[in-house]
Parts: structure tokens; C-alpha cells; sequence
């Protein structure tokens, strides 16, 4: 078993959180991790990406080549192209729908939605949205943890669990609007696939 | 066996903590930064009473850990490459008094330039000083270097480097922990003379080290770090040095038979080491992260040995960091890469967050300096780099830690006059100070503008030693108390902040205006944790 996972977003949108999510699932059933991400200067209001790798055999490179990685998951629908050349051609990209716009010459929505769709195995949500039916929108990172959660090879309970660890200390409203939202994430992607 | 998910940074912190440290040094710097607020989040730490403050500088960090290893304790002193610029005098002269207690510098690097202004190679730092060098290449191997550093360190009296780059900095793994040792007890040094480095010691001490070096690279605790593994082929070995090992491993890892292959992670390596390879092949290929360092010292000038690939002759870039792709293509495999990326993406260029008092400082600056011609504003580093980008296009440098400041005052002396500085609050006490003080003596017509944000906003928001002192310090250097003006960058006081810097502009002498305003991302961090605690 091996999944090499893209994870890109904005600074301050939560892809951190999303890695340590995986991370601790992956280490609660005993795989091997590598998750790579950088810090420093993209954190203000730049693009930030992780490489996590997660395999039941050692994982050597810190960084994912390119072309392989399975999944890329995506806070945000322009940072999600910018790593194509990492996904796979059989990967799955799931993205945000809902753009985060802190430059002048952000391309029109619709037209990075067309470029997402061309893209063979896509899945696109309004996190937002349904965050905010969840009861945060500031959830909207777990939503797409949510709907990214049928390509991880870790169970769907495995990963409750790390985010009842993870969230545990902010108490169990915290929890409880996380794991509804990581739920309804699931719950999209499924009956998009289906 | 306790095992942890850590960061490279953190799984440094961890063994120095299980190894008996007992002070931690460090001025904040990306990639390093996370060591110390490791060892600052450690409760064992604290039990403990382990030091574990930031210093002004890299230079005074470097210099209390010596003071550390002196009194026999084990002391760690962390930076980024950069930073070992600044702590090079205590670090080089460190090799020469030898140390007491052990003591390890950490370095991290950052090829490829994610958040520095150079990526200088530390390996050359550690010959230069003539010190042992360890370059880990993942999570696990640092944590153990850790231990060997240190016994490394106390066996040879000298100071170990610890060289480590971004990629491992910021790359978590599992890490598994070794049994603790307690620490070293107070213990001056047997000879009162091993500090003192007048001529005539000195020159006593340096054939010392010199000697001690030629036999440390034949310890067990190097040694063991420099591991051969023959393989199948006998036209291509492989060197591959600290990381450069995992990105070759991730190429060759179902065939790692094939290729007799050299790993070296520790400094200086014998010559034996070099034959393993040599002896068996034809032509080498060396993979190093940073220069090419080894590959140099394998060709020499004359170059006429066995072949050689590497940096030099362009089978892997001269500059820049590795990656599993780069190192695929030196070994002449195919690299696939997924879909294009699509001509519509845009650069998203990190930027002021929004309610930054920077930005207010540079919208009333730009004002101001606009009666002039351009290119009179000297900048630092921090944050407040980012106003030499649109659309604010403020400043015309940023070059080491302090020297807006002094570039200021040498354009000033060249006639540039108004002749202005920014620089934040924690940069200033780092190295803005000194400069600061040679405006004031030789009476330079200069601006010092302090943005003030109340910490070292770039890395994370550590503490600032500039903090509430500014005034203080600046009339305590000989600024005229009348020219040293505090101002509030906010937009309801943007035209009073223009009104006083062209004042202090057309002022012939030495003027500081410290603008200041909360960083809004401590405040707003501030504010959650008082809310989480009510």
C-alpha cells in the first residue's frame, strides 16, 4: 500500500491541519510517513503545498516525484492546477470550488472550473458552503479532507479518530463540528462517484 | 520504545534534550526556527530548567552556548546558514579554544532559496574552522547523530556542525527515542589557559587541532556515518551526501543492488572511505545537496582522475535543490510528469496580511519620500521585504540582517541626502544598533525608520528583544531625544505620519521615527488563546 498525497491551499487555510489529520491515522495503524511542507515566507497570503507519503514500506524521499502522486487535495481551485505535474494520470484531484482572491490578475472562476474539469478523475465542492451548514466555515478544510477520504487507504474511522485526537483539546463542540463536516465531505464525493 | 511523529527541526530538539542538554541558544531564522520553540514546548525542558531563551543575535547566541560548554554543561546553539555569518568569529574561534561541555551548532540551510537570501553551503563553514560536520539525511539518522555529536564533541574538545536543510527541516517522520541521559555536571576546564587565545597559545592550540582533526575522521562516531554498500555494476558508483542519499534511494530502491553506493553524512571522511568506490569503478556520479563541495575535492584542480559526474560538468544543476526528478535524470532514467500546468494560473506572491501596521508605514513613506527622486530607501530583513513588490515598491535593498541602517549612512556620506533606513524592531537589536551608533558619531544625515511590530513577525512571531526598549535604546546610543519620534502606522494617522517623516527628512542629522503597531498575526493569536483560556 502507498499514497502519495498533494496537499496545496493558501496560507492560513488549513492544509497543515488536514496533513497532521492523515498523519496521525497513518501512524495509529502502523504506516510509515514522510509529509514535507514549507514554511516561512508562504505563509503570508502565498501558495503553500505539502508532500505526504504515506506506505507500509519506509518512504525515503521527503518530496513526492512527479507523476505520482494518487491524490491532490486542494483548498483552493487555482492552487489545485498549479500541481498537476505531480498527479498521476490515474490520480484524483479534489478541490474547493470557492476561490480565494488575493491577487489582481486572478483568472475568472469559471474558466479554472473548466481547466479542473478537464482533469479525468475530478472532484469539485463548495466547501464553503457545506461548512457552514456544518456549523463553521472555518471546517471547510475538513470537508475536503471529507470528500478526498474514499482515495486514502486508511479507514474512514481511523480517520475520525485522529481528528478527535487531533481537535480533543479545543473541546468536543470543536470535534463535533469537524467530524459532521469531514462526514458531509464524504458523503458528497460518494454520491458524485456513485 | 517511545516513538514520536517529528519534524526534522524537532527530532534534532528531542535528542539534544535525551542527550543531557542543558542550554539551548538560537535567534529565530527559517529553516531552524522550530528547534528552540520545540525545546521552549517541551515540559521536560522545563522541569528541567533547561536554557532555553532566544538571544539578540546568532553571534551572542553562539558565544553563551561556548559560555555553557565552558562551564562543562552540554549546550546546542541553533541558526540558518545566514545566521552562521554573523556567529562566525565565536564559531571559528570556538574550533580554537576547543570546547568543555559538548557542543553542536546546527545550521540549516536552504538551497533552492524558499526563505533566505543565499544558499550558501554550511559544509564549508566546518572545513574552514577545521570542526567535524554531520549532515543527516532523515528524521531518524539526525536523532541519533545527535548523541554521537555530542560524545564526538567532548571526546576531541571541539565544537561539532550540525548541518541540516530545508527539506529535513520541515519534513516530519517517526522517530524512535533513545533511553535519556542525565546532564553534564558543573565542571570548569582543567587547563585555565584553554580560552585564553593570545598568540602564543594560540599557535600551541593550533596544531592541536589541526592533529586532532587528521585522527577524528578515523572515530567510529564519523565513521559509522560513511557506509559502502557494493553492488552488481562496476561502470557507475554512486556518492550521494546527507539527503541527496533518499532522493537516490527513491530512484533506485527496487534495483539498490546494481550500484556500489557511498553514503556520506559525516565530516571529515578518510581517504579509504573515497577508494571503497574508486576502487571498484570506473566513473562516479556525486549527488550532494548544496555545492558541489566533495565533488570538488574529489577532482582537484587538475581534474585527471577517474570520470566524474556531478554538479560541475552539468549532469545534476549547479544550483538549487535536489529532488527525485533531478536525480533521476543524473542517473539517465525517464521522468514522467503528470498533466501541464495551465497557462492561467497566476503567481500568488506572499504579501502583507490584511491590517498590517508594515503596510500602513509604507503607504504614509511612499508619500513622503515622493518630493524626492527615487531610490533613497534602504530596507532589512523581515516581513517588511515584501515592500520592495507591487504595489508599493518602497525599497531599493535588503541584504543582511542590519544593513539598511549602514548602507544608509554610506550613501548619506556619499551625498544622498534625505538618505532613509527601514527596519523592524528585531532586526534593529540583532544588528541595527551598532550601525545606529556610527550615525550618531560621525553625525550622518540619515532617517531610521523602526517598524515596530512587537516580535520577530517573518518566522512565526518569537519574542523581540527590541520590545518596549526602542526609545530607550535609541537615546541611550546619542540620538537627540527630540528626533526620536513615535509614531502609530494606521490609516486614520496617515497624513500626521507623512507631516513627521518630511520633517525628519529635511532634518541634517541623525533621526529615528519608530512607527509602532502589533503584529496582527500574534494579536490575533493573542486573542484566541485568551478567549480558549475564558
Amino acid at each position: 500500500m502507498k499514497n502519495d498525497i498533494i496537499l496545496s491551499g493558501v496560507g492560513g487555510q488549513g492544509i497543515l491541519s488536514i496533513a497532521a489529520v492523515i498523519g496521525l491515522a497513518a501512524v495509529a495503524n502502523d504506516l510509515f510517513l514522510k509529509q514535507s511542507e514549507v514554511h516561512g515566507m508562504s505563509q503570508r497570503g502565498g501558495d503553500v503545498q505539502s508532500h505526504l507519503r504515506i506506505s507500509d514500506k519506509p518512504v525515503w524521499s521527503d518530496l513526492i516525484p512527479y507523476g505520482k502522486a494518487e491524490l491532490l487535495i486542494s483548498v483552493e481551485p487555482m492552487e489545485s492546477l498549479r500541481y498537476l505535474p505531480w498527479l498521476s494520470k490515474e490520480g484524483w484531484l479534489v478541490t474547493n470550488s470557492v476561490p480565494f482572491i488575493n491577487v489582481p490578475d486572478y483568472p475568472p472562476a469559471d474558466e479554472i472550473i473548466a481547466e479542473i474539469k478537464k482533469i479525468k478523475n475530478h472532484i469539485i465542492i463548495d466547501a464553503d458552503r457545506i461548512a457552514r451548514e456544518s456549523g463553521s466555515v472555518r471546517s471547510g478544510n475538513m470537508v475536503i479532507l471529507g470528500a478526498a477520504s474514499p482515495f486514502i487507504d486508511i479507514t474512514f474511522e481511523s480517520i475520525a479518530e485522529a481528528i478527535r485526537n487531533l481537535f480533543g483539546r479545543k473541546g468536543e463542540e470543536i470535534v463535533e463540528i469537524n467530524l459532521k463536516a469531514l462526514l458531509a465531505g464524504r458523503e458528497y464525493s460518494l454520491a458524485i462517484r456513485s | 520504545m517511545k516513538k514520536l511523529l517529528l519534524l526534522g527541526d524537532e527530532a534534532i530538539a528531542q535528542a539534544a534534550l535525551d542527550a543531557g542538554l542543558s542550554g539551548m541558544y538560537a535567534y529565530p531564522g527559517t529553516p531552524s526556527t522550530e528547534i528552540m520553540e520545540y525545546i521552549q514546548s517541551s515540559q521536560d525542558a522545563a522541569d528541567r530548567k533547561v536554557h532555553r531563551e532566544w538571544s539578540s543575535n546568532e553571534k551572542t547566541a553562539m558565544e553563551a552556548a561556548l559560555g555553557m560548554s565552558y562551564a562543562g554543561k552540554r549546550a546546542m546553539v541553533a541558526m540558518k546558514h545566514v545566521g552562521l555569518n554573523v556567529a562566525a568569529d565565536g564559531f571559528i574561534n570556538a574550533a580554537m579554544t576547543g570546547v568543555n561541555g559538548g557542543l553542536i551548532v546546527v545550521s540549516a540551510d536552504d538551497p533552492s532559496m524558499h526563505s533566505s537570501q543565499n544558499e550558501q553551503d554550511s559544509r564549508f563553514y566546518a572545513r574552514f574552522a577545521t570542526v567535524p560536520c554531520f549532515e543527516p539525511s532523515d528524521q531518524q539518522e539526525a536523532y541519533e547523530m545527535i548523541f554521537d555529536a555530542f560524545e564526538l564533541s567532548e571526546k576531541y574538545k571541539t565544537p561539532v556542525l550540525f548541518r541540516i536543510t530545508t527539506r529535513l527541516a520541515h519534513s516530519r517522520a517517526s522517530v524512535t527515542l533513545n533511553d535519556p541521559l542525565p546532564e553534564n555536571k558543573l565542571a570548569l576546564p582543567a587547563d585555565p589557559l584553554q580560552f585564553v587565545l593570545l598568540p602564543a597559545v594560540s599557535r600551541k592550540k593550533y596544531k592541536n587541532l589541526l592533529s586532532s582533526f587528521e585522527s577524528v575522521k578515523f572515530d567510529i562516531r564519523i565513521s559509522k556515518y560513511n557506509k559502502f554498500r557494493d553492488g552488481r555494476k562496476r561502470e557507475l558508483g554512486i556518492i550521494a551526501c546527507g539527503i541527496a542519499f533518499n532522493y537516490l534511494m527513491e530512484n533506485i530502491g527496487d534495483n539498490s543492488d546494481d550500484y556500489p553506493v557511498l553514503k556520506i553524512s559525516a565530516y571529515p571522511f578518510s581517504k579509504g572511505v573515497i577508494e571503497d568506490i574508486t576502487s571498484r569503478c570506473g566513473e562516479v556520479l556525486i549527488l550532494e545537496e548544496g555545492a558541489p563541495l566533495v565533488e570538488e575535492s574529489l577532482r582537484g584542480i587538475l581534474d585527471n582522475g577517474i570520470k566524474i559526474y556531478g554538479r560541475l560538468d552539468g549532469t545534476v544543476p549547479r544550483d538549487g535543490e535536489l529532488n527525485p526528478a533531478i536525480v533521476a535524470k543524473a542517473l539517465g532514467f525517464p521522468v514522467s510528469f503528470g498533466e501541464k500546468v495551465p497557462s492561467l494560473v497566476k503567481m500568488r506572491p506572499p504579501s502583507f496580511c490584511k491590517g498590517c501596521g508594515h503596510a500602513d508605514l509604507f503607504s504614509a513613506l511612499n508619500e513622503a519620500v515622493n518630493l524626492y527622486s527615487p531610490g533613497r530607501v534602504f530596507s532589512d530583513i523581515g516581513c517588511y521585504t515584501l515592500a520592495a513588490l507591487p504595489p508599493y515598491s518602497s525599497i531599493y535593498s535588503c541584504v543582511d540582517m542590519g544593513a539598511s541602517v549602514t548602507m544608509a549612512i554610506g550613501a548619506a556620506d556619499a551625498g544622498l541626502n534625505p538618505s532613509i533606513a527601514v527596519i523592524g524592531d528585531s532586526t534593529f537589536t540583532h544588528s541595527g544598533m551598532t550601525g545606529l551608533l556610527d550615525a550618531v558619531i560621525k553625525k550622518s544625515s540619515v532617517t531610521i525608520i523602526i517598524s515596530d511590530n512587537y516580535t520577530t513577525g517573518m518566522t512565526g512571531g518569537q519574542q523581540s528583544q527590541a520590545t518596549g526598549r526602542l526609545r530607550q535604546i535609541c537615546e541611550g546610543i546619542g540620538v537627540i531625544p527630540e528626533h526620536v519620534i513615535e509614531i502609530v502606522p494606521l490609516r486614520k494617522n496617515h497624513a500626521y505620519n507623512v507631516q513627521v517623516m518630511q520633517k525628519e527628512f529635511e532634518y541634517q542629522g541623525v533621526s529615528v521615527i519608530i512607527a509602532s503597531r502589533e503584529c496582527i498575526q500574534t494579536a490575533t493569536k493573542k486573542k484566541r488563546t485568551q478567549a480558549s483560556a475564558e
